[in-house]
């Protein structure tokens, strides 16, 4: 699956309350969430996304608190994957079961710009840059999570488990 | 091989062999947890799982302390989800009114988590569980719910950090201190997917209150748990709590820990966590004439029993700055009840504080203690994140409890030991 679209770059630390601020979670829906999105970072921030737009972020993206509500968010905003030096945790765990796709590229991350056209290959991991040429290969999702998503997230993988 | 408490912990809950760090391994759990904010998401969850009932109705807990007592219609929709879930999956442990309590204070105090547990919390201060000995890490409501179904998890095993904390303490400087130390020294991501171990004379000679308070924050280091050993006091305090067949535990001699972090606390001063970020943590003395609006204590850092009183401490016969909003939350109603009868809450109310609930409210800018645009909160809670108590214009400090009393009388943030 290859998405392309415009990098948004944010910056190191980025918290829970930045992608999604308390006063936003007294609902579960995805879209009233995804209007949202880092509106705890920037009021407006979510203006300058279009659908398959690409998260790029510096480390310890999605640190602090467990809420789900901060992946839906970003899904809920049209932001198919993050690209980051690291996540933090329990993101990446929440991302992975929410299908948000979460790339960790290290230092690489500065290879992205703000702005620039970039083209996601989630299942070879492969993220080229179209505005500078550059691309960067990044590690495979480990063995369980990718079981996980090939039953199509955690939902789906309780589900089989549960009919067993 | 030997090993470290958190693989001790997890291989006393799964059938393979715990062997090294990084390794994905399958563990039942002893209780799963979820509050009024995450527990909606998670029986959506639990729902479309096509879950039917949970998988032991006694080792499931939702406690409502986030936006409760509830602050409008929707957080008022969300908790009436919760409570109706509980009644139907016949759920022991559901708290709201005045049952409930910050759910980090209330489930140790109630003996529903303890030694060698593995608790998994829709909450990311879980950790605080570590103060007794139990691998206890924040999740997701989508991983609370499938745990809530099956009765297990899966746990990447994580390097551990060895934090020894030597040295004899001053008279204002406790828990929070050596932890917001700890994590100005490491960082906000210096324990990235990584256990925490505490150990060291200070650590034996510490309360479990205190504890508790150092393992609520190895998640503001980015920890998976922040573990303490479990020895005669762990299990004292458990036995109150009404636990039976604790044992002492602690990791094997030769354990292997990617890095050793030495705190000598004598001389240490009172630390403080500066605008934005846990980790900005300076000493008292290097944060001059800050003015503040608002102190907070309170939350599943910082209001317990001994927190109140050393806050008491400080405020008895002084007044709260009158340009100062001063906010008190005892986190349980046994605590509040505790403070009521050492004469506690009338020391608070004569000093001009406000005594709420036990609620999470302001510590997430939930409700009742939300900051305007330019306004400052000295708090004993765990996060400072910018707009984290309310407008992205405001401003958090995080202090122990002695500080934010002292501060609150001062109007500005002053060491208790100069007022």
């Amino acid at each position: 699956m290859t998405i392309q679209g415009t990098a948004h770059r944010v910056g190191a630390h980025i918290d829970t309350d930045a992608i999604i601020p308390a006063r936003f979670l007294v609902t579960t829906d995805s879209a009233e969430l995804g209007a949202n999105c880092m509106e705890g970072l920037e009021a407006g921030w979510i203006k300058r996304v279009k659908k398959n737009d690409i998260m790029v972020a510096d480390e310890n993206f999605g640190c602090g608190s467990s809420r789900e509500h901060a992946p839906i968010s970003i899904l809920g905003a049209g932001i198919p994957v993050v690209v980051a030096k690291s996540f933090a945790r329990i993101f990446y765990r929440n991302g992975f079961n929410m299908g948000l796709i979460l790339l960790e590229v290290g230092d690489d991350f500065e290879k992205l710009g703000d702005g620039d056209q970039l083209e996601v290959d989630a299942e070879k991991g492969i993220i080229k840059n179209i505005t500078t040429g550059e691309v960067i290969t990044c590690a495979p999702v480990p063995p369980f999570m990718k079981g996980i998503l090939d039953c199509g997230g955690l939902v789906e993988y309780v589900k089989e488990r549960l009919s067993n | 091989m030997p090993k470290t408490l958190a693989q001790k912990i997890l291989q006393a809950h799964t059938d393979e062999t715990v062997k090294e760090a990084g390794q994905i391994v399958r563990c039942n759990v002893s209780m799963v947890l979820a509050n009024d904010i995450t527990a909606p998401l998670a029986i959506k969850s639990f729902k479309a799982m096509g879950a039917d009932q949970v998988f032991d109705k006694d080792k499931v807990a939702l406690v409502c302390d986030h936006f409760t007592p509830n602050k409008d219609i929707d957080s008022a929709e969300q908790v009436k989800v919760v409570r109706e879930f509980a009644h139907e999956k016949n759920i022991t442990h559901y708290y709201e009114g005045g049952e409930v309590g910050v759910e980090h204070a209330l489930l140790p105090e109630l003996g529903l988590v303890g030694p060698s547990d593995i608790v998994i919390g829709a909450d990311s201060h879980t950790c605080t569980y570590g103060g007794l000995g139990a691998f206890a890490t924040g999740m997701g409501s989508t991983d609370i719910a499938g745990a809530m179904a099956l009765g297990e998890t899966w746990f990447k095993v994580p390097p551990s950090i060895k934090v020894e904390i030597e040295g004899t303490p001053g008279k204002y400087v406790s828990a929070k201190d050596y932890i917001l130390n700890l994590i100005g020294t490491i960082g906000v991501s210096g324990a990235l997917y990584k256990a925490l171990e505490f150990s060291g004379s200070v650590v034996d000679d510490m309360s479990i209150e205190g504890r508790m308070t150092i393992a609520n924050m190895a998640i503001e280091a980015g920890g998976k748990v922040g573990l303490f050993p479990v020895d005669s006091k762990t299990l004292e305090y458990c036995q109150a709590a009404g636990r039976t067949g604790d044992v002492e535990l602690r990791a094997d001699e030769g354990a292997v820990y990617e890095r050793v972090v030495k705190i000598d606390v004598t001389g240490m001063k009172p630390q403080i966590a500066c605008p934005h970020l846990p980790d900005n943590v300076k000493p008292i003395d290097e944060v001059k004439n800050m003015k503040i609006h608002q102190a907070v204590i309170g939350s599943c850092t910082n209001g317990r029993i001994s927190d109140l009183r050393i806050a008491a401490e400080v405020l008895k016969g002084r007044k709260a700055d009158k340009n100062v909003r001063l906010i008190v939350l005892p986190a349980t109603p046994s605590i509040w009840k505790q403070a009521l009868k050492e004469g506690l809450i009338e020391i608070f109310m004569d000093s001009g504080a406000i005594v709420g609930p036990a609620t999470c409210g302001p510590c997430l800018g939930g409700h009742m203690g939300i900051l305007a645009g330019g306004e400052r909160s000295i708090a004993t809670t765990n996060r400072n994140f910018r707009g984290r108590m309310g407008s992205l214009q405001s401003e958090v400090f995080l202090s122990n409890p002695a500080v934010a009393a002292a501060s609150a009388v001062a109007g500005e943030i002053i060491d208790p030991a100069a007022l």
